[in-house]
């Protein structure tokens, strides 16, 4: 088995690349978070309690429009419903740890941490799983956090006529792109992302959890072939 | 905006149930073999919907109506992102060159 410290940083220098991607999007949840009229400590407050970029943005585009909390709640709670997979998926390799230590891998858990982890359990098990996996994931989560602080700082003084706010969509449209691998998950993005925007008027954002439900479901169909 | 202390409220119960999201097969493990295999499939499309579903309204909803023309500024600059999302998989330059269109194209017009 290789050495704790050995396996952190060999995930350390994995997961260095990603942070090209993080850092723009961790900056733009804190200037977002400002753009709308909330407080830095809010901003802060989501990056450290939530830890999870696109539901944060939801969540902020969301409070800056005055929606109700528990729509703000459901909405995170919908967007990051994804990782149920993830945990799903890593639960076998991380068995043998305590549960206390599975409790703090559990919080710092992430799209890349997950991604770039399972790559590597799959391929080398002689890896000492825990610090590899801590290697990907805390970087990640003391970068996420530096930038949100950053943004909230910067953010504020950023001119109104640059269209900041702009960035939030371009960034989930960035996650998106790459969730499109084959034709289901085309039909789950088309069929969600039109039913959100027909449902765009519907009261207490039920337009995106409808357009998020109606895609899974549509994407399920065309994968098992019911419609033929 | 939402008083402080309710913004407070929906961050902290958000953050638990993101930590019961993430923490739920890693815990539960111990007790189940595996997962419910419609589960995992139907997961699997949950990003693509969702993020679709956050996308597509905020290029094409133009003062609360859908507008799908040339007169869109967010729509194309949406639009030329999205080739570069596809060419590149760079969050940074999705980014970078939807907000440069998207501001070049309002000191345009």
């Amino acid at each position: 088995m290789s050495s704790r410290r050995a396996s952190f940083l060999d995930g350390a220098r994995t997961v260095a690349p990603v942070m090209v991607g993080i850092v723009p999007f961790g900056l733009v949840a804190g200037a977002a978070a400002v753009r709308v009229g909330l407080s830095g400590l809010h901003a802060v407050g989501l990056s450290v309690l939530v830890f999870a970029g696109a539901s944060q943005l939801a969540a902020i585009e969301l409070l800056g429009e005055n929606a109700p909390a528990a729509v703000v709640v459901v909405t995170v709670l919908v967007i990051n419903l994804r990782m149920t997979m993830y945990s799903a998926s890593l639960a076998p390799y991380l068995q043998e740890f305590s549960t206390r230590w599975r409790a703090g891998m559990a919080y710092v858990l992430t799209d890349q941490a997950y991604a770039l982890s399972v790559t590597e359990f799959r391929a080398d098990e002689s890896v000492d799983r825990k610090w590899y996996y801590l290697g990907t994931a805390v970087p990640l989560w003391v970068v996420w956090q530096i930038c949100t602080v950053i943004g909230v700082v910067v953010g504020a003084r950023v001119p109104e006529s640059l269209p900041l706010e702009f960035a939030v969509p371009l960034t989930f449209l960035a996650i998106l792109v790459p969730t499109i691998t084959d034709s289901p998950s085309a039909v789950a993005a088309g069929v969600g992302g039109s039913i959100a925007v027909i449902g765009a008027g519907l009261p207490l954002n039920l337009g995106l959890i409808t357009g998020a439900v109606t895609g899974v479901v549509a994407g399920l169909v065309v994968e098992t072939g019911w419609f033929r | 905006m939402t008083d402080s202390a309710t913004v407070w409220l929906a961050i902290a119960v958000a953050g638990v149930g993101t930590f019961l999201i993430r923490f739920s097969f890693i815990f539960l493990f111990e007790y189940l073999s595996e997962v419910p295999d419609g589960v995992e499939r139907a997961l699997r499309f949950v990003p693509a919907a969702v993020l679709a579903a956050l996308v597509l309204p905020a290029l094409v909803i133009v003062d609360g109506t859908p507008s799908v023309s040339l007169g869109n500024e967010r729509l194309l600059a949406g639009t030329v992102a999205a080739v570069v999302a596809w060419r590149t998989e760079s969050i940074f330059a999705t980014i970078v060159v939807g907000m440069v269109v998207l501001v070049g194209l309002q000191m345009l017009l």
